[in-house]
């Protein structure tokens, strides 16, 4: 689509109307494969199925869906305070900047999947859970403010210093409001990474974790061959996956919208 | 006002940005560092800001202690994040002065550089030259005595930076500062000084001194005078002089 068409009013409705066809047409085609073909629901549910099923099973499924919700924004909410916070001590000294950024980088570069097992001898499960939520979304955000917080514009670093302002103050007025846009950006990061290491965290524990989360849902209804309940299941990760982005998208977009270019609407 | 006696600086890279100037500064002036990139004409405007230290040398203040000062930048370095206004705000809030009680003098800052309607704009969606105008009415709007300027209008069109030459003068004059600007170009230093230091570089020295007797505030018409053109071609034969081998080709 061209600049043009995607600015105009039509060209933001074609923006929404066309993927919903698309998701139309595949859902329609996926129903009409499993009818033809009589495929067995155990082996691949019609989407109708799917549907009945989300909301003949949404007593036990909303209660698993909660669980999964609790753990993820726990532990995105965690990884803000710590990540900001860690973030903030980095930009009051190199030193301790240099002295614990390694380990952060350790923490990122180790897949998640492969602590868990380890995670959930150490701790109860539903802790075990939350730390690995916390572990994946901790570093975007931590790496992103602490990037933000140096880029601070250098003159307006020195006009701060030519008017007596205070440390506080410079972190405050300037530093902060500086890395805002760099934390949004791995506030969204984060956000999709929490729910994803809540997923993953549960799956690792497997029978260990008597937690009830949507990725329990799934490893039980698997074992029972009820596929239906499993589709259903990831229909609700991936719309909350997709809620979480939204939510932040719009959180970014009406926090930067005055200033920053990433939010600039251009006039063509 | 401010003498610099002997005032050096070496970066710990080992490159001497200045070597040994004396420079005074006089109240009431207009004084122009005029030189090439790599003189340490910038470097002598941060000294006086207090923003770097002498490596060697002293600054003398004429009252004992710097004075309030006002600085801008070769960019306008406004926060993008804030309004017009909160940005003129920002040196009193510094100094823990409320919005209600410094609202008079940003008004008035802003009045100075014709931005009154343009108080709830953002940054962005002002020209280069606007932007420019916030900057100088955010130096301004403590009152300081001395103004350092470090080429403010280096990046502007040449008819932006004519019109923003003549209300610095007016500024200048209503507001009774001392001026210290930087740049490179002799005919925006020949308009607007009343003294100019031009400088050399490696390492950074005054090499000569020129005076424009003609008072401020000067309008278009002094483009066209004897005494322009005269020191016109003086600064530029200056400035060549001070220009080594090298920097000829």
């Amino acid at each position: 689509m061209s600049e043009a068409a995607r600015g105009s009013a039509g060209g933001r409705v074609l923006d929404v109307i066309l993927p919903i066809l698309v998701f139309l047409a595949a859902v329609a085609g996926w129903e009409a494969v499993v009818r033809i073909r009589n495929i067995p629901h155990y082996l691949v549910p019609a989407p109708s199925l799917v549907a009945t099923t989300l909301v003949s099973d949404w007593p036990t499924l909303s209660g698993s869906l909660w669980v999964t919700l609790k753990v993820t924004f726990s532990a995105l909410f965690a990884a803000v305070v710590g990540g900001v916070g860690l973030a903030i001590l980095f930009a009051q000294s190199r030193w301790i900047e240099r002295s614990f950024y390694p380990f952060a980088v350790i923490l990122q570069v180790t897949p998640v999947i492969a602590i868990a097992p380890l995670l959930v001898i150490y701790l109860d499960p539903p802790t075990a859970v939350l730390a690995c939520a916390f572990i994946v979304a901790f570093f975007p955000i931590l790496s992103n403010t602490t990037l933000g917080l140096a880029s601070a514009d250098h003159n307006l670093v020195d006009l701060f210093k030519l008017y007596g302002a205070s440390r506080w103050q410079q972190l405050i007025r300037l530093r902060l409001p500086a890395a805002l846009p760099y934390f949004l950006g791995g506030l969204r990061v984060g956000g999709g990474l929490s729910l994803i290491g809540a997923i993953v965290a549960e799956i690792a524990a497997g029978t260990a974790g008597q937690g009830s989360g949507l990725a329990f849902r799934i490893v039980e209804s698997t074992f029972r061959q009820n596929m239906p309940r499993v589709f259903a299941a990831l229909v609700l990760i991936a719309v909350t996956g997709i809620t979480i982005f939204l939510f932040f998208t719009l959180l970014t977009h009406l926090l930067l919208r005055h200033w920053h270019e990433s939010v600039r609407r251009r006039d063509t | 006002m401010l003498a610099l006696s002997g005032v050096g600086k070496a970066f710990s890279n080992g490159i001497v940005a200045l070597a040994a100037l004396d420079l005074e500064v006089r109240r009431g002036e207009f004084l122009t560092l005029l030189g090439p990139s790599g003189c340490g004409k910038s470097t002598a405007l941060r000294m006086i800001a207090g923003l770097t230290e002498p490596s060697a040398g002293a600054l003398t203040w004429a009252g004992g202690e710097r004075p309030e000062i006002g600085f801008v930048f070769q960019e306008p370095t406004l926060m993008p994040w804030a309004s017009v206004f909160n940005n003129v705000w920002l040196p009193l809030r510094l100094r823990g002065i409320s919005k209600a009680a410094a609202a008079a003098s940003i008004t008035d800052a802003l009045a100075l550089v014709g931005l009154a309607d343009f108080a709830k704009a953002y940054p962005r969606e002002l020209s280069g030259g606007m932007k420019m105008r916030v900057s100088i009415a955010r130096a301004l709007v403590l009152r300081p005595p001395l103004l350092l300027m470090d080429e403010p209008f280096a990046a502007l069109d040449e008819i932006t930076r004519f019109k923003l030459n003549d209300d610095l003068l007016r500024l200048k004059s209503e507001l009774g500062a001392t001026v210290v600007f930087v740049t490179h170009s002799v005919y925006e230093s020949v308009y607007l000084s009343t003294r100019i230091a031009v400088m050399a570089a490696r390492p950074g020295r005054i090499v000569s001194q020129i005076l424009i007797e003609a008072p401020l505030p000067r309008g278009e018409e002094f483009r066209t005078t004897a005494l322009y053109n005269e020191r016109c071609r003086a600064a530029s034969q200056a400035l060549m002089e001070a220009l080594s081998p090298e920097d000829r080709l």
